[in-house]
């Protein structure tokens, strides 16, 4: 028999009470991807079918969920989650030079994660800071006008 | 220069409930709630011109007027307030968000009111954590306040607001999207009819509001639709947020009247271009807005000045395009972003944004040839208004016909020398 990964006390706790502020369960999925997200780092496919027996669905609803939306990670992403912004104000402003200096950094590109399992770099949509492009977030940080010589010392804080 | 919006922001700073309501906050709460009927408040709104302030520019009061009242009217009927401000280039939101939250959230309260809503959300983007934190705080404060709950200030009306932040995808600030977002689902847009006032949430009588425009309604209460009228400088009322960004002097937000020429705010309240740098082009509000050029500098960004000069007041956020940066690099990194950001729905949006993107990317590497130029008009009628479930393809053709129209010798030039002029 394959073996089924259950939820956790603390997870199942925090799923029921987005459970009680919406009609029917499945309309907490996002929250419920949400939460197993933040105590696990990414959505693993034991995740998904986790998720989906407590919340009633199949898998394959869970699942599409899941790939929609850009912060929901399907595979495994490092320590610390790096954002670049790559949106028009950050491309005018030149993030193009911090993507080239975090590759150089880090020896990965957008979408890889570093061999210590650190860092993972990805690339994001606007962040709504761009009177201080060229923006980035690691984790829930945000950093604005954002020069290629800080960027040691900014990822030395995540070390 | 009245700004009602900012006038109590400080940088940095967010109001307490204490401080908001010492500056007069939620006395447009208590004055309603004790005096006027919904419909009295709709009429108010209606009077006053207010517009959404999320891009569309439709009348607040009128998208009201489409939500059955009544006692047969089908409960609960939802509130949300849109604040997954994803635009690229725009981040007005932001600064009312964390600058001034209790004017939201009663602005909030006021257009429930004037629905007879019993469930309000704020549909926050997730990359705003201090605004998630300065909301969650904020509406606890209201709840203690008795300015939401049950039996608000003894009238017997009732009203939740919960605080819901996404996962991540533009597309999400699509009305119908974002009720499918609510309910958990793939944030699709839904066809309509019917309207979200009819059927929106759970199939409930919804109103979805702009931050902006939900943070307008106090002002209004407080002072009048001929006040609200005066504040600004054209036929539409109130006044606006303005950011700018690129290489201005001095990128950021401003509050003015609505109908502030683009070269006032562009070149005193930015400080004009960057030293070295020329204004090629301009995204008046947001990225899915057609390109203005320097002969429109002296347009008022308003919504029917801005559409007159063939584009959209849109967010009202500027972007900036200057002479070393590529037209087509620049209209390549918007339609990355719309095919990216596209659900996949309908298939023009599906299909055509990643060709728009890859024909784009060709010509920005040399491998151009004037057929792609074809390609790329023909895709700005098949991806335009009409073919489409929602505004996300035409929106991002915006840009691409009128970088087409103005810099039409850049994308030449990329053909004819096989690179880039730009050097990228």
């Amino acid at each position: 028999m394959e073996k089924k990964e259950l939820l956790t006390e603390i997870e199942m706790r925090a799923i029921d009470h987005e459970i009680s502020l919406v009609p029917y369960k499945k309309a907490a999925v996002i929250e419920a991807l949400k939460i197993v997200q933040k105590q696990r780092r990414w959505i693993s496919d034991e995740s998904i079918d986790a998720i989906a027996n407590y919340l009633e669905m199949s898998a394959a609803e869970v699942d599409s969920v899941a790939t929609f939306y850009n912060l929901i990670f399907r595979k495994p992403v490092g320590k610390h989650v790096i954002l670049l912004c790559d949106s028009i104000s950050c491309y005018v402003m030149g993030y193009g030079r911090i993507y080239q200096a975090l590759q150089k950094r880090l020896s990965i590109q957008f979408g890889q994660t570093t061999k210590d399992n650190l860092f993972t770099l990805l690339p994001n949509v606007c962040l709504g800071c761009c009177d201080h492009a060229p923006a980035m977030m690691i984790d829930e940080d945000l950093y604005e006008d954002v020069k290629e010589e800080q960027l040691d010392k900014i990822l030395e804080a995540y070390k | 220069m009245e700004q009602p919006l900012t006038k109590n922001i400080k940088a940095g700073q967010t109001l307490s409930l204490k401080e908001y309501e010492q500056a007069g906050g939620y006395a447009a709460v208590r004055k309603v709630l004790k005096n006027n009927a919904p419909q009295e408040v709709q009429q108010m709104v209606k009077d006053s011109g207010l517009k959404g302030r999320g891009g569309a520019g439709f009348s607040t009061g009128i998208k009201w007027s489409f939500v059955p009242m009544g006692d047969d009217a089908r409960h609960p009927k939802y509130l949300i307030c849109n604040a997954d401000e994803m635009e690229p280039g725009t981040f007005k939101d932001r600064l009312l968000l964390e600058g001034n939250p209790h004017q939201l959230i009663e602005g909030m309260i006021l257009a429930a009111y004037a629905i007879k809503a019993d469930i309000s959300y704020v549909f926050l983007r997730w990359a705003y954590r201090q605004a998630a934190e300065i909301m969650e705080r904020s509406i606890s404060e209201a709840y203690a306040a008795g300015y939401l709950g049950k039996n608000i200030l003894g009238t017997g009306w009732n009203l939740e607001m919960y605080l819901h932040t996404g996962v991540g995808r533009y597309i999400c600030g699509e009305e119908t999207a974002l009720l499918n977002a609510l309910e958990g689902k793939r944030a699709t847009p839904r066809a309509k009819p019917p309207f979200p006032q009819v059927s929106g949430l759970y199939g409930k009588p919804t109103i979805v509001n702009n931050v902006e425009t939900l943070s307008c309604l106090p002002h209004i209460i407080n002072n009048g639709a001929v006040w609200f009228k005066s504040l600004s400088a054209s036929e539409d009322s109130g006044t606006k947020l303005y950011g700018v960004s690129g290489k201005v002097k001095r990128p950021g937000v401003w509050e003015l009247p609505l109908g502030t020429t683009m070269r006032e705010i562009i070149e005193e309240y930015a400080g004009g271009m960057a030293n070295g740098y020329r204004l090629k082009g301009v995204l008046p509000g947001g990225a899915s807005t057609d390109f203005l050029t320097e002969e429109h500098l002296d347009i008022k960004m308003d919504y029917t000045s801005v559409a007159a000069a063939g584009s959209r007041l849109g967010t009202g956020t500027m972007i900036v395009m200057d002479d070393a940066t590529c037209p087509v690099g620049f209209v390549h990194n918007l339609q990355h972003f719309f095919a990216q950001e596209s659900c996949g729905w309908c298939t023009p949006c599906r299909e055509g944004l990643p060709w728009v993107e890859k024909i784009l990317l060709g010509l920005e590497k040399g491998k151009g040839s004037t057929e792609d130029i074809e390609l790329l008009q023909m895709h700005t009628q098949y991806l335009g208004p009409g073919n489409t479930y929602c505004a996300l393809a035409p929106g991002a053709m915006e840009p691409l016909q009128s970088a087409l129209k103005y810099f039409k010798d850049d994308f030449m030039a990329h053909i004819e020398k096989h690179k880039c002029p730009y050097g990228n």
